[in-house]
C-alpha cells in the first residue's frame, strides 16, 4: 500500500500529473474575485470566507476524475483489483494521495490569498484549521464519486452532480467556523460537525467506493 | 496438484451469459490454452477466472492469491520508468528483486526508460515482465503475444515453460501456436445458448 502510495505522488509530480492543478485554478480564481466584486475592503472582508472555501471546493472537483480514471484506462485498475492489496485500501491510499497533492498545498496557500481578500486577522487560524480539517473529506467523498463514475465515458459532469450536495455541509460548516471566528463567537459546533463528516467520510467512503469499483470492473 | 478446478461454470457479460457448461481444471505444469473465435467469450471467462467478475453460475475454485492476470490493456504507467514500473509492481507482491524479470524479457537495456517512449511489443514484454515480480502460480492471461514479435514471442514462450516447469500453471487465451505442450480447450461448443428463458433476469442489473 504504501508502494501505492509513492507511486500515486510520483505520478502526481511528474509531467502531465495532477499537482498544481487544483492550486493554479485556486490561485486564479481567488485573485480574480477583487477584480470582480471590486476593492472595497469591508464588502471583501465579509466574503471572503466564502470564496476561500467554494475555491478549495472546486479546485479539488477539479482533479478528481483522474483518482480512478487514468488507472482504469490503462487497465492498472485490473491488476490492483487482483493484487494482495485489498481495493478499499487501495481507494484510501489514492484518496490520501489525491489530498496530499491538491488539499495540502491548498490549506498552505490560503493564507497567503486570505490576505488579498483582505480577511480578518483573526480569522486566519480558523481558515488553516477548518481547510485541514474539511479537506480530507473533499478528497475521500471525491473518490467515491470517482468511483461510481469509473467506467463512463465523459463521467467528469455527471461525477460533479453526485459529488457536490455532498460537498455542501463541509462547505457550510467550513466558512461558518471562518466567520464566527472572525467575529469572535464560539466555534465549537460547526467545527465539530465538520470533523464529524471528515471521519465519517474517511472511515467509510473506502468500502462504498470499493464496492462501486468491483461493479464497474465486471 | 490441482491449481484451478471450475465446475459446471457459466460466465456472462453484461449481465447476457455467453459460455455456459464450463468444467476443467488445471494442474500444477499444465498450460490450457483457450481456443475460439473473437467475441466467443474467451476473455468474460479469463475474468471470472481471475476474480474479477463473479461467476453467473456454476462455481470457480482456486487457493487463495493463486492467480495473476494480464488482460489487453498492460497498466503501464507511461511517465514511470521500465524499472519504476516494474518496482512498483514488485513492491505490490511483496517482492523487490526485478533482476530475473528485466532478464526474461530482455530489457535490460531499456530499464530507465519512460514506459510511454516504449514501442508496443516493448510495452507488451514489459507487461508480461511483470508476471515474473508477482510470484504466483497461476498465470491468467488474455491475449499475451499482440503486438510482439517473434524473438519476443520465444522470449515470452520460454518464461512461460520455466513457469511451469516450477510447479506453475498458465492459462492462455491465443490464436497462435507458441510451441509448447499443451491442452487445448476450445470454448465454441459451450457458447450459451439464447432461447432459453431464464428466471433470474435481475441480475442483468447487479
Amino acid at each position: 500500500m504504501i508502494r501505492l502510495f509513492w507511486r500515486d505522488l510520483t505520478l502526481a509530480f511528474r509531467s502531465g500529473g495532477g499537482f498544481g492543478l487544483g492550486l493554479g485554478f485556486f490561485l486564479i480564481l481567488v485573485t480574480l474575485v477583487p477584480f470582480g466584486v471590486g476593492p472595497n475592503s469591508e464588502r471583501l472582508m465579509a466574503i471572503a470566507p466564502g470564496i476561500l472555501w467554494v475555491g478549495a471546493l472546486l479546485a479539488c472537483l477539479l482533479s478528481l476524475d483522474r483518482i480512478f480514471a487514468l488507472d482504469f484506462e490503462d487497465g492498472s485498475l485490473d491488476l490492483l483489483a487482483t493484487a494482495p492489496i485489498p481495493l478499499e485500501g487501495v481507494v484510501a491510499v489514492k484518496a490520501l494521495a489525491h489530498w496530499i497533492t491538491t488539499g495540502l498545498p491548498l490549506v498552505l496557500a490560503a493564507p497567503a490569498l486570505g490576505f488579498l481578500l483582505h480577511l480578518d486577522s483573526a480569522a486566519y487560524r480558523w481558515l488553516i484549521i477548518t481547510l485541514l480539517i474539511g479537506t480530507p473529506a473533499l478528497s475521500f467523498i471525491g473518490a467515491f464519486g470517482a468511483a461510481l463514475t469509473v467506467g463512463l465515458k465523459r463521467g467528469g459532469l455527471l461525477m460533479s452532480l453526485l459529488v457536490l450536495p455532498l460537498y455542501i455541509p463541509t462547505l457550510i460548516f467550513g466558512a461558518e467556523v471562518i466567520r464566527r471566528g472572525a467575529g469572535g463567537f464560539l466555534v465549537a459546533t460547526p467545527l465539530a460537525m465538520q470533523a464529524g463528516i471528515t471521519a465519517g467520510s474517511v472511515a467509510l467512503l473506502p468500502f462504498a467506493a470499493a464496492a462501486a469499483i468491483r461493479v464497474a470492473l465486471r | 496438484m490441482k491449481l484451478i478446478y471450475v465446475k459446471n461454470l457459466t460466465v456472462a457479460r453484461g449481465g447476457m451469459p455467453v459460455l455456459e457448461g464450463l468444467s476443467f481444471d488445471v494442474s500444477s505444469g499444465e498450460i490450457l490454452v483457450l481456443r475460439g473465435p473473437n467475441g466467443a467469450g474467451k476473455t468474460t471467462l479469463l475474468r471470472t477466472l481471475a476474480g474479477l467478475q463473479p461467476p453467473y453460475a456454476g462455481t470457480v475454485e482456486t487457493a487463495p492469491d493463486a492467480v495473476a492476470y494480464a488482460a489487453h490493456a498492460d497498466g503501464l504507467k507511461t511517465t514511470l520508468t521500465v524499472r519504476e514500473n516494474l518496482m512498483f509492481w514488485a513492491g505490490v507482491y511483496g517482492g523487490r528483486d526485478i533482476g530475473p524479470a528485466l532478464r526474461d524479457f530482455n530489457l535490460d537495456s531499456l530499464s530507465e526508460r519512460p514506459a510511454g517512449n516504449l514501442s508496443a511489443g516493448q510495452k507488451r514484454r514489459l507487461g508480461l515482465a511483470r508476471l515474473r515480480v508477482t510470484h504466483r502460480p497461476v498465470w491468467v492471461l488474455d491475449e499475451p503475444t499482440v503486438s510482439l514479435d517473434v524473438a519476443s514471442v520465444d522470449l515470452f514462450a520460454a518464461a512461460v515453460k520455466a513457469h511451469v516447469a516450477s510447479g506453475g500453471a498458465a492459462i492462455i487465451a491465443t490464436h497462435i501456436q507458441l510451441g509448447f505442450e499443451e491442452t487445448v480447450f476450445d470454448v465454441t461448443p459451450y457458447k450459451a445458448r439464447m432461447d432459453v428463458v431464464r428466471d433470474d433476469f435481475d441480475e442483468a442489473f447487479l
